[in-house]
């Protein structure tokens, strides 16, 4: 790689940068333009401040994630399945579950291929509930829901968010991993033979930079729109939700936390769609962990997943599986409701 | 010559064969293509990632779907 394509590649990162940071800080003062000014209505009625909302947030969160994916697809470029089962195999079980947690955040991954790694996993020595561990983080944990938690609430609930998620993964991987239940899993998965795999390439940076780029164009080019719906929605509820109506559903009552969860299982919808609803709700005074829980289910376990998983686990397993993350995820939730 | 696409069905895996099929015929080659969906023969390959292509049996990519200019590359 000659030294002006370098150059030309850092030359035009800087210059992104610096151009997202410039239109990013004055979003605010555009959006309030927009509603009072440019459109003329009046402050503090119901469809300035849903339109306002609008204008701000959409923007915002649809920047922020440019931003992000296109970060998380360079870290990505360090980190292969292949890495990842190098590093875990052979890992004793609590270590290897921590660090099965931690992979799950950074290393590439797409539902549909969990079952192939499941299988290129356990069967390279990488035990079963540090292999879980990692197929609880990885969708669980993801960058879209991290994004849109820092936009729209804050860099704490992000934190909590991205520290209960890790907690949970090794956690329930961690049981799972002591209730012996290998014999639980399909018989064809330990008979495969599994080839030795793929060798990793080098890439200099210009790739990996490229690779952030694809990341963005194929990520954000698919959930723009839920971004967008959830956002649309977030702003009716915002606008026009009386304060506090949440607080009798999604309170801090007991079965609050539970029938979250059971609502939000079934739920199959990615994070970009979910999370600016949720914003809305925290906002008219349903309780942190209660609306945490419901986010975690919706996201992390789902029943297109529970399919997926089913070829390589067989229904015991997938229900330990299931009521363990549930489990894991309903504490989270009282837990908050408790300290906040 | 012998282009394999590794995938169990997934969109990205029939776009993927697709794009193998308009890059052989770009290029003019004599070349097969098979789909690969079985999960058991797919992981005889050690792939981790789908889709994922094989020329002659050796794993050239996993898990990007990827362009027509890009299988050229990995044909010529």
């Amino acid at each position: 790689m000659n030294s002006s394509i370098w150059r030309k590649y850092l030359a035009w990162s800087v210059a992104g940068l610096a151009i997202w940071w410039l239109v990013y800080r004055s979003l605010a003062s555009v959006a309030a333009w927009f509603a009072y000014s440019l459109l003329g209505m009046a402050h503090g009625s119901h469809l300035a401040s849903a339109v306002e909302f609008f204008i701000y947030e959409a923007p915002k969160v649809l920047m922020l994630l440019v931003l992000v994916v296109f970060g998380v697809g360079i870290v990505r470029s360090f980190f292969t399945p292949e890495r990842t089962r190098r590093i875990l195999s052979g890992k004793r079980e609590f270590t290897g579950n921590v660090l099965a947690a931690l992979l799950g955040i950074v290393t590439p991954f797409c539902s549909c291929s969990a079952v192939p790694l499941f299988i290129g996993f356990v069967t390279t020595g990488v035990p079963l509930g540090v292999t879980l561990s990692f197929l609880i983080s990885a969708p669980m944990v993801n960058e879209i829901a991290l994004v849109l938690l820092f936009g729209l609430f804050g860099w704490q609930v992000a934190a909590i968010y991205l520290v209960t998620g890790v907690v949970i993964a090794i956690a329930a991987g961690w049981v799972i991993g002591r209730l012996r239940l290998e014999k639980h899993v399909e018989d064809w998965v330990y008979q495969t033979q599994a080839g030795s795999g793929v060798t990793d390439e080098e890439l200099d940076w210009p790739a990996r930079i490229r690779l952030g780029l694809d990341a963005v164009k194929d990520i954000v080019g698919r959930v723009w729109i839920y971004v967008l719906i959830g956002i649309g929605i977030g702003a009716g509820i915002h606008g026009y939700v009386p304060q506090n109506f949440m607080a009798s559903i999604m309170g801090k009552t007991w079965w609050s936390v539970p029938l979250a969860v059971l609502i939000g299982v079934p739920m199959y919808s990615n994070a970009a769609g979910i999370i600016p609803i949720v914003q809305a709700l925290l906002g008219k005074g349903a309780a942190l962990g209660t609306v945490l829980a419901f986010m975690m289910a919706v996201i992390g376990l789902s029943l297109p997943e529970a399919i997926i998983l089913r070829k390589v686990l067989k229904p015991r397993l997938l229900a330990v599986f299931f009521a363990v993350v549930a489990a894991g995820i309903m504490l989270v939730g009282y837990l908050f409701n408790l300290i906040m | 010559m012998k282009i394999q696409i590794l995938g169990t069905g997934c969109p990205k895996c029939k776009k993927l064969t697709q794009h193998a099929e308009e890059a052989v015929k770009a290029l003019g080659l004599n070349a097969e293509i098979e789909k690969v969906t079985q999960i058991s023969d797919i992981m005889k390959f050690g792939v981790m990632m789908t889709p994922a292509l094989a020329v002659d049996g050796t794993v050239k990519s996993v898990g990007k779907l990827l362009s027509v200019e890009e299988i050229k590359g990995l044909l010529k």
